[in-house]
């Protein structure tokens, strides 16, 4: 065989691998009853429209605040984590180290029973107990991410800009964060998609009905529909979130890939 | 020192660690003169250079500008340095920024000045530099050369006293050298108070009123531009000038090449 021959055949070979697997597949899943739980129209057409106004606006909702305190706090922390003074360096450090390892399940009971228990009296909102759980998580990662941008601006984009003769605070404010977001924007972008899915420990501290989000919504139609539609229509639902997000991290990416690499030239 | 004298450097030491980089650097720029310094890779100029703006902090020594003590560590080093512009080997521009906002920002931002001034100020440079037609463009649309021009206006347009040169015309393709030097020569025409550290012995010799040659961290040798590049009394200045005046005929003391 010729060396190209040979390469045909390769390729042939992979694509018959894939049809022997999709047809064991094919053959051997029970079809009418992965229809039967899954697609079912009459249970998907009971989770509207509810699913929507109810479930997935409190996920987008519990979302967003969790990445906006998520991000404030990152910030403040990676800044922390540059700072030349010791204690904020440490502190930083412990914080990302301790919240990174938790699992996030333990953070969300955690504030639930733990706040009221710490400050008594205090009755804390729902939806500030969720977007404290998320945030403080979400923190420990994005605080990493954005530290890496910031370290990975150019010194001479500094330079340049304490030359002209911006303080050092300016200088960050001014010149480095706004580029450092460039360049951690693929990253952050990671971060709010899992945030998305992680909103669905709320169910830990939301229980009235209309504080449900996707995922919990979903579960509690298991029991009522005698199906598992609800899961199928809960799932698309995320993918209505996050898909449009990676489009929109795409874009963005673009339209700043004109700015990124700073200063140009060597 | 004289009202005339804008930079003043006297008895100047650095060192990165245990690398005397700076041993002794004395220097004296008056209103309205060009000094360009030259010469050999680590003698030690870039760092005088930046020196004088306190991008780094010297040892020991003193660095005056307009009869203000940077050393001094209770200087308003922000404040002084609004009246020293830089422009960098690579150009430094912000990324993120358009050319009209790199010119802007520190217009707006240090000297307070309202949007519409700053743009005036910032139009009028970029006219100068014969890029009024790029003001949208972002700097990875530009050639290095229009990126120095760029750079020169961004730093003329906070109104310095006095501009130092980091080597600007080293990372730029031969043929793009011309510009840049063709702004630079018509700054010091109109009497710009320049510092300049350059390879360019022939933009040396025509625009500078002295030149520096620096050599392990001190200054070798100075004078007027013919004296120093055309009649230099040192070893080290000649073979210097020997290589950089004709690489390819350096003769026998290197033999490597």
């Amino acid at each position: 065989m010729t060396r190209r021959q040979r390469a045909s055949a390769f390729r042939a070979a992979q694509y018959a691998l894939l049809l022997v697997i999709i047809l064991v597949f094919a053959f051997t899943a029970n079809w009418t009853q992965l229809r039967h739980s899954f697609f079912n129209l009459e249970a998907a057409a009971k989770q509207f429209p509810d699913v929507i106004t109810v479930a997935l606006k409190n996920t987008i909702v519990y979302t967003v605040l969790g990445f906006s305190l998520g991000l404030a706090l990152g910030l403040v922390l990676a800044l922390m984590r540059l700072s030349s003074v010791g204690p904020y360096r440490w502190f930083a450090r412990a914080y990302i180290e301790f919240f990174r390892g938790l699992p996030a399940l333990l953070i969300f009971i955690a504030v639930g029973t733990g706040i009221p228990l710490a400050f008594p009296g205090t009755s804390l909102n729902r939806n500030v107990a969720i977007m404290v759980s998320l945030g403080i998580i979400s923190a420990a990662y994005m605080a990493e991410t954005i530290r890496a941008g910031i370290q990975a601006v150019p010194r001479g984009q500094i330079e340049a800009a304490r030359s002209l003769g911006m303080s050092p605070g300016r200088a960050m404010i001014t010149i480095v964060i706004p580029q450092a977001f460039r360049i951690v924007l693929p990253p952050l972008a990671n971060e709010l998609i899992m945030l998305t899915k992680d909103t669905s420990l709320a169910f830990l501290l939301a229980t009235t009905p209309d504080q449900q989000e996707l995922a919990q919504f979903a579960r509690q139609a298991l029991n009522t529909t005698q199906s598992l539609t609800p899961i199928l229509v809960g799932g698309l639902c995320y993918l209505v979130i996050t898909i449009p997000l990676s489009l929109v991290q795409q874009r963005l990416e673009r339209r700043f890939g004109a700015g990124v690499k700073p200063g140009g030239g060597v | 020192m004289s009202d005339n004298t804008v930079i003043e450097v006297s008895e100047l030491h650095k060192a990165f660690g245990d690398l005397q980089v700076l041993r002794g650097v004395d220097l004296r720029v008056e209103r309205g003169e060009v000094v360009c310094i030259i010469g050999p890779s680590g003698s030690g100029k870039s760092t005088l250079l930046r020196c004088v703006n306190m991008l780094e902090q010297p040892n020991a020594g003193r660095v005056s500008v307009d009869g203000v003590d940077l050393t001094d560590p209770d200087v308003d080093i922000d404040a002084a340095r609004r009246r020293i512009g830089m422009v960098f080997q690579s150009f430094n521009l912000f990324g993120h920024l358009n050319v009209l906002d790199n010119l802007t920002v520190a217009q707006r931002k240090v000297l307070k000045r309202d949007k519409e001034n700053a743009e005036t100020v910032a139009r009028a440079n970029l006219t100068k530099v014969g890029l009024s037609e790029k003001e949208k463009s972002f700097p990875n649309q530009l050639s290095g050369g229009q990126q120095q021009r760029v750079a020169i206006a961004r730093a003329l347009s906070m109104d310095p006293d006095v501009m130092l040169f980091d080597e600007p015309t080293s990372a730029l393709d031969p043929e793009l050298v011309g510009d840049v030097l063709g702004v630079m020569r018509q700054l010091a025409d109109e009497g710009m108070t320049m510092l300049v550290v350059t390879h360019e012995m022939q933009f040396a010799r025509d625009v500078a009123d002295k030149v520096l040659f620096m050599d392990g961290g001190v200054i070798v040798e100075q004078g007027d531009p013919e004296q120093v590049i055309g009649a230099p009394q040192h070893e080290r200045t000649k073979s210097f000038l020997a290589r950089v005046l004709d690489p390819t005929h350096h003769g026998p003391s290197d033999p490597a090449l």
